[in-house]
């Protein structure tokens, strides 16, 4: 029965990861057709606050659910940032902004470097996540089922943000049609800069997490930007069901190939998956329709 | 306004996704990017030794992911040169070291060391830690028929005239551990390790020991370098219940292999592992206590010798007195001695002239005695097996009998078939 438990809540628990480093994305670049490669570094942010409120509030048990805002908040500000100082004059220009968010990627990752050395920092797991329960053979780790219910926190959070409130109506009019939006009012640049600070805040939410797989370390968030943009390109643009399905499928599928083989070749099968998938279905799971008028 | 924007989206979801797509796959492959070898043609050597100096070549990543461990290699061997250098130098010559930075990336230390040989025209070049790092040079520095001092424990199946290895080859630390767990009653082992040359060429020598030892291999997980998550591994590792774990992961990827390991209720008492790269510096970054596991290596700063005492003050009243030793830094320090033995044991700085005499130049290192073989270049070196203590220090509970001598290619073990998996 282990053989099946283990990658199935093993992979869920990654899906959950990459869901929450996946939402901010699907919103960028559903949303701004902006293509972010720096988005790994802001789950990087998110891991060394967590670092950084464990120096400052001692008391391991609460310097998570400390860390958890904190990490929202450095790493917000981070992309708004980035948005205001770069990515603004990119709009409408997807490849470059691929390029030159690369080259912000590898600039955070050497300035962590040069502030918090090369080697990793370690992150203290708090008492109430360093345990398991048995389900059927699988010590299934209290972290892990943490980063479960912080993807469903983020996912909900989220969705009542885009549905009640009056940034989700925004946000929603301005990925549908852009003018339109503009002519009703609505100021996108605005819009663009809360979109950005909240799929970047998230992105630390994820980072939180990831410490407490593997503590800190600069390089970081090259693990998952890659898998996390599988997700997003495969789930289809615009609609975050999509982003939800392909983010546990990816997981769940890697891990049940590294199950069968090992991590290494899980990757590349998984990487082939996606491929053939986009062959057959190159807008993903689900698009929204747009009213652009293209 | 945005009618260009949504263009690009609606109608040509191909281009984007396909443009990601290929873009996200260059980055995954870059990671595991291949090595360039210089290209030089073999030139007659430039060294001048005709003046009151000797110019000896540093070179070492002091930027990059490996900085944070080639960083202490290069202060232990500014140490040995300003000891040298203070003590008359060698052959009456004071030593100019010339420093370089490999910036963690192999190419770059081909190109460096090149510039050191035949630029700076160096006696001797000092460094390298990852194996790609001395693949890189290998064809460089015998092209240029220069000379490389290597610090740190590889997977063997190398020899060359031009490089002498002063870290520990396979059977000087990886048989050596297997001796232990066989002393100590082991009949399961699990293999964990990082997806790279190393740890799969220590891991085929262990599979082909341990049926030799009657010790059954009850798992086997790789997980690429620059993945931390053990999560689904470890599990196999709890399902299995293994009497030890043998650990050949390197780098980051030890941390989030130690964390998933006690999350799974292992621990040294049920399952203990033996590391091969978990030294005095790694210890504390794991952000877990793991005392009372295990390390093979051959040299840990609580080793009890008269020139380890010396050492370690002369060290910490350096660099501080928070700094441990450890065994590549007591390599690399070794390595500029026994350099000095050999130059003058053949009373030139000519790299024919030394090889002719290397066989049995010897030093009293902290590590203990170890002794040059002419042969293969490698050094005799006594293994260790420390336990580590709960301050982040190693206690020797097992070690060799006398230094091992070295056998890169494992010829006198009859188990060893290379062209078996």
């Amino acid at each position: 029965m282990d053989a099946f438990t283990t990658p199935l809540l093993a992979g869920t628990a990654t899906g959950a990861l990459l869901l929450i480093a996946a939402l901010g994305l699907a919103l960028t670049f559903g949303q701004m057709g902006v293509i972010n490669m720096a988005h790994g570094e802001f789950l990087m942010a998110g891991a060394y606050t967590t670092f950084l409120t464990q120096q400052v509030v001692t008391n391991t048990d609460l310097s998570i659910l400390v860390a958890l805002p904190a990490a929202f908040v450095v790493a917000g500000s981070l992309g708004l940032l980035l948005e205001v100082s770069i990515i603004s004059w990119m709009y409408r220009r997807p490849l470059d902004t691929l390029l030159v968010t690369v080259g912000v990627s590898l600039l955070l990752q050497q300035l962590a470097k040069d502030i918090f050395g090369a080697q990793g920092d370690p992150v203290q797991t708090p008492g109430w996540l360093d345990g398991n329960i048995d389900v059927f053979g699988y010590h299934w780790p209290y972290r892990q089922m943490f980063t479960i219910l912080l993807a469903i926190a983020a996912l909900v959070g989220l969705g009542l943000l885009l549905k009640y409130t009056a940034y989700g109506r925004q946000i929603r009019a301005t990925v549908q049609n852009r003018d339109l939006a503009e002519t009703m009012g609505v100021s996108t640049r605005t819009v663009d800069r809360v979109t950005f600070f909240v799929g970047s805040g998230l992105a630390g939410v994820g980072g939180v997490a990831v410490s407490l797989i593997s503590g800190t370390n600069p390089n970081l968030g090259t693990t998952y930007i890659i898998s996390a943009f599988l997700v997003v390109v495969a789930g289809g643009l615009g609609q975050l069901k999509g982003t939800v399905i392909a983010a546990f499928a990816v997981g769940i599928v890697t891990a049940f190939f590294t199950d069968w083989f090992n991590s290494s070749m899980a990757q590349v099968f998984t990487f082939a998956l996606v491929v053939i998938f986009l062959q057959l279905r190159p807008q993903g799971l689900f698009t929204v329709r747009t009213r652009g008028l293209a | 306004m945005t009618e260009g924007l949504s263009h690009v989206f609606e109608s040509r979801p191909r281009l984007v996704t396909g443009t990601v797509l290929a873009f996200t796959a260059a980055l995954s492959l870059s990671a595991c990017g291949g090595t360039k070898s210089g290209e030089s043609s073999a030139v007659e050597s430039c060294v001048d030794t005709s003046g009151d100096t000797v110019k000896l070549g540093f070179l070492n990543s002091t930027s990059g992911a490996m900085a944070i461990s080639e960083q202490t290699v290069r202060d232990s061997l500014v140490m040995a040169i300003d000891e040298i250098n203070a003590d008359g130098g060698i052959l009456g010559k004071k030593v100019e070291p010339v420093a370089e930075d490999g910036a963690s990336d192999p190419a770059i230390f081909a190109e460096k060391i090149e510039k050191l040989l035949t630029g700076d025209c160096v006696a001797a070049v000092f460094g390298g830690w990852t194996s790609a790092s001395r693949k890189a040079m290998l064809p460089v520095v015998e092209a240029n028929k220069g000379l490389l001092f290597y610090p740190v424990q590889y997977e063997g199946l190398e020899a060359s005239e031009n490089i002498y290895y002063t870290g520990a080859t396979t059977n000087q630390q990886i048989i050596p551990a297997m001796d232990f767990l066989k002393s100590e009653g082991v009949k399961t082992l699990f293999l964990a390790g990082s997806d790279y040359v190393f740890p799969r060429t220590a891991n085929k020598i262990i599979k082909q020991y341990a049926e030799e030892l009657g010790i059954e291999i009850v798992g086997e997980e790789y997980v690429p370098l620059d993945d931390d998550d053990w999560t689904t591994q470890v599990a196999k590792i709890a399902a299995a219940k293994p009497d030890f774990v043998f650990n050949t992961i390197n780098g980051s990827s030890n941390v989030g292999f130690v964390k998933a390991y006690y999350e799974q209720g292992l621990g040294p008492d049920n399952s203990p592992i033996i590391s091969v790269s978990i030294a005095e510096e790694e210890a504390p970054a794991m952000g877990k206590d793991i005392t009372g596991q295990y390390a093979a290596w051959n040299y840990f700063q609580s080793v009890e010798s008269p020139t380890n005492d010396t050492f370690i003050e002369a060290f910490q009243a350096k660099y501080g007195d928070d700094r441990p030793t450890s065994d590549p830094m007591e390599a690399a320090y070794t390595s500029l001695y026994l350099y000095k033995a050999l130059v003058e044991k053949a009373g030139s700085f000519d790299v024919d002239e030394i090889n002719a005499s290397a066989d049995g130049v010897t030093f009293d290192a902290p590590e203990g005695t170890v002794t040059i073989d002419g042969e293969n270049h490698h050094i005799a070196k006594t293994a260790l097996i420390g336990k580590i203590n709960s301050d982040n220090q190693f206690d020797v509970v097992w070690s060799s009998d006398s230094p091992v001598e070295p056998d890169p290619f494992l010829e006198g073990y009859s188990w060893w078939d290379p062209s078996k998996n």
